[in-house]
């Protein structure tokens, strides 16, 4: 506490070194170098809007699952909810007749709930987040092949397809899809990094005593960010049945784990209070670069999976070797 | 003689059960203004049952507790701090990751005025920013940059940051606990310093510790608690470190501001 001029601001280069994503950047820089120099195709619009539809539906259930682990939790179950939020609104729609409107918004109030009854679970009966979910994984996968009686739905209403359809930039078509989960990044980058409610989630995966103490209502918080990401998932949900055309009982199944691995190689620490869900694009993307590229240079698709595997433990380790040194 | 001033903060039997366990067994407890107070007392005396009843952390199942003579009750520690009472937790003050100004205005956050702030709810950021180096700055906290995460800090320089949070919002009292168990020769230091200015400052310490010379260099008057009750309240300047810790023990009483041996053979076994 010696006496010197305290500053308000430390220099921009020094703040984006210290950020977690710094990391993540500069490996998906290198990543996209690598696959530029041994495929001329991977540098080309169509192909990077490709990456991007690639990752959209994981890269969005991976917001709510930023949100979650910054809560210090975890969600087991998200795919899982995803894909049963898909076959209530496309049944509701198709099956049942609703409007497509209201079909759609049971579809997202639905994923919400699940969403809210795992953070009920959570913190009035203090269950750790791994257990709840994981047996919700269980029950929500159960209800969606129950309900959807293993049929696929198809012929589904505009409403529900809107999304996968497309514009162009120059020679390069994107779907409104890419350009909803971007937004929905931006989004939940401004309300984490820029309001109350966000400073509030990782004082909690900080420590949840200290958040109490200075007043904040640790119980609804948690309550409110599962709910949120249920919410997430819902719209996840759409973006699937958009990009597929169908409503699918089989979907999402391996998105439950792929969502954690984009949160963990966007640099955010699976020990809550650390992270940027601009990172868990950044680590979507670094996946959905790896698996093109692969393919792209003629790698079977086992190998991307090996690859893919490596880099989680790498960037945990990364986490763990940082988090040693700053105590 | 003239009327004695009004605590700022007072407790009249304060009782608290746990089952067949008593925290407080009626507890008393006088707060004046101006002062650093520091309660004392073995383990399981009740001294921190006592500070959870009067920041709010606990509620009495009887007894009263009254701020600047009106009485008072506490539903959370929040519903303390909106009466001006700030509290220092020992380990359990400040959010690691976040940075200083961040931490400074925790659950207390400033929006932006206007539109911004109304609807989209944006931080002004700046403003916390700026504040929260103006409070850094009266209690002499020099650091280099208010937006690095407090991870990076020394230990007493994260607890000067938690004792300049609870001073920038304390109107009435601060209460600190145990502020440098943790900490090491050089920094408890700053941390006593901090305390005098403080209380320099007008508003009036509660000082939790157990190590005796720190009270003693810094108290104004000392409650000693024993039993889940007030035994004594005395000034250090006239009593010696060893009779204190021998009231606190059970060996001494005091009666009449004069100490008096209660248990002949504890009092001769720490050697009075």
């Amino acid at each position: 506490m010696a006496v010197t001029q305290a500053t308000t601001h430390a220099t921009l280069p020094r703040r984006l070194a210290a950020t977690p994503v710094a990391g993540p950047l500069v490996a998906l820089l290198l990543a996209c170098l690598f696959f530029g120099v041994n495929s001329g195709q991977f540098f080309t619009g169509p192909n990077f809007s490709l990456i991007i539809q690639q990752v959209m539906v994981v890269g969005t259930l991976a917001i709510g699952q930023t949100l979650i682990i910054l809560t210090a939790g975890i969600d087991l179950a998200c795919g899982a909810i995803m894909a049963f939020g898909g076959i209530v609104m496309t049944k509701l729609a198709v099956d049942t007749g609703l409007p497509p409107v209201l079909a759609l918004a049971a579809g997202l109030a639905v994923c919400a709930g699940f969403g809210l009854v795992n953070g009920l679970l959570v913190t009035r009966i203090s269950l750790p987040p791994f257990i709840v979910t994981l047996g919700m994984l269980n029950v929500v996968f159960a209800l969606t092949h129950i309900y959807s009686d293993e049929q696929t739905v198809t012929e589904l209403p505009a409403l529900l397809t809107v999304l996968g359809q497309t514009f162009q930039v120059g020679q390069t078509n994107v779907t409104y899809g890419s350009l909803l989960t971007i937004l929905l990044f931006v989004l939940f980058a401004y309300l984490l990094g820029s309001t109350a409610w966000g400073r509030h989630v990782y004082a909690l995966g900080n420590s949840p005593e200290v958040a109490r103490l200075t007043g904040i209502r640790t119980g609804r918080l948690t309550v409110g960010v599962y709910t949120v990401a249920g919410l997430v998932y819902g719209i996840a949900a759409l973006l699937l049945v958009s990009r597929t055309g169908v409503g699918d009982p089989q979907a999402g199944q391996t998105d439950n784990l792929d969502s954690i691995t984009a949160v963990v190689l966007g640099g955010t620490s699976l020990f809550g209070g650390r992270g940027l869900v601009l990172g868990t694009l950044v680590g979507a993307l670094i996946v959905g670069v790896f698996r093109n590229g692969l393919q792209l240079m003629g790698v079977p698709s086992i190998y991307q999976t090996l690859i893919t595997g490596i880099l989680v433990i790498l960037a945990v380790t990364v986490d763990q070797l940082s988090r040693r040194r700053n105590r | 003689m003239t009327s004695p001033p009004t605590p700022i903060l007072q407790a009249r039997g304060l009782v608290k059960r746990y089952g067949h366990v008593t925290a407080l067994d009626g507890a008393d407890f006088d707060l004046m203004p101006g002062e650093v107070l520091a309660v004392i007392g073995d383990n399981g005396a009740g001294k921190t049952s006592l500070i959870k009843a009067l920041t709010g952390a606990l509620q009495p199942d009887s007894g009263e507790i009254r701020l600047d003579g009106e009485p008072v009750r506490f539903r959370d520690p929040l519903d303390a701090r909106r009466h001006g009472i700030e509290t220092v937790y020992q380990d359990l003050a400040i959010a690691a990751s976040l940075d200083i100004a961040t931490n400074m205005f925790l659950g207390r956050e400033v929006r932006k005025p206007g539109l911004l702030g109304t609807v989209f709810r944006m931080l002004d950021k700046k403003r916390m920013r700026e504040e929260s180096a103006r409070h850094m700055a009266e209690l002499k906290i020099g650091l280099r940059s208010l937006t690095q995460p407090v991870e990076s800090l020394s230990g007493g320089q994260r607890q000067g940051v938690a004792v300049a949070r609870a001073v920038a919002w304390a109107t009435n009292v601060v209460v600190m606990d145990e502020p440098t168990a943790a900490l090491g020769v050089k920094e408890s230091g700053q941390v006593l310093d901090l305390i005098r200015q403080v209380r320099d400052r007008g508003t009036p310490v509660v000082l939790i510790s157990h190590n005796m010379p720190h009270v003693f260099e810094i108290a104004d008057r000392v409650h000693v608690q024993r039993l889940g009750r007030r035994v004594a309240e005395l000034s250090p300047r006239d009593h010696s470190m060893a009779e204190v810790v021998a009231i606190m023990t059970g060996a001494l009483q005091l009666s009449d501001g004069k100490s008096v041996v209660h248990d002949e053979d504890a009092a001769k076994a720490i050697g009075l």
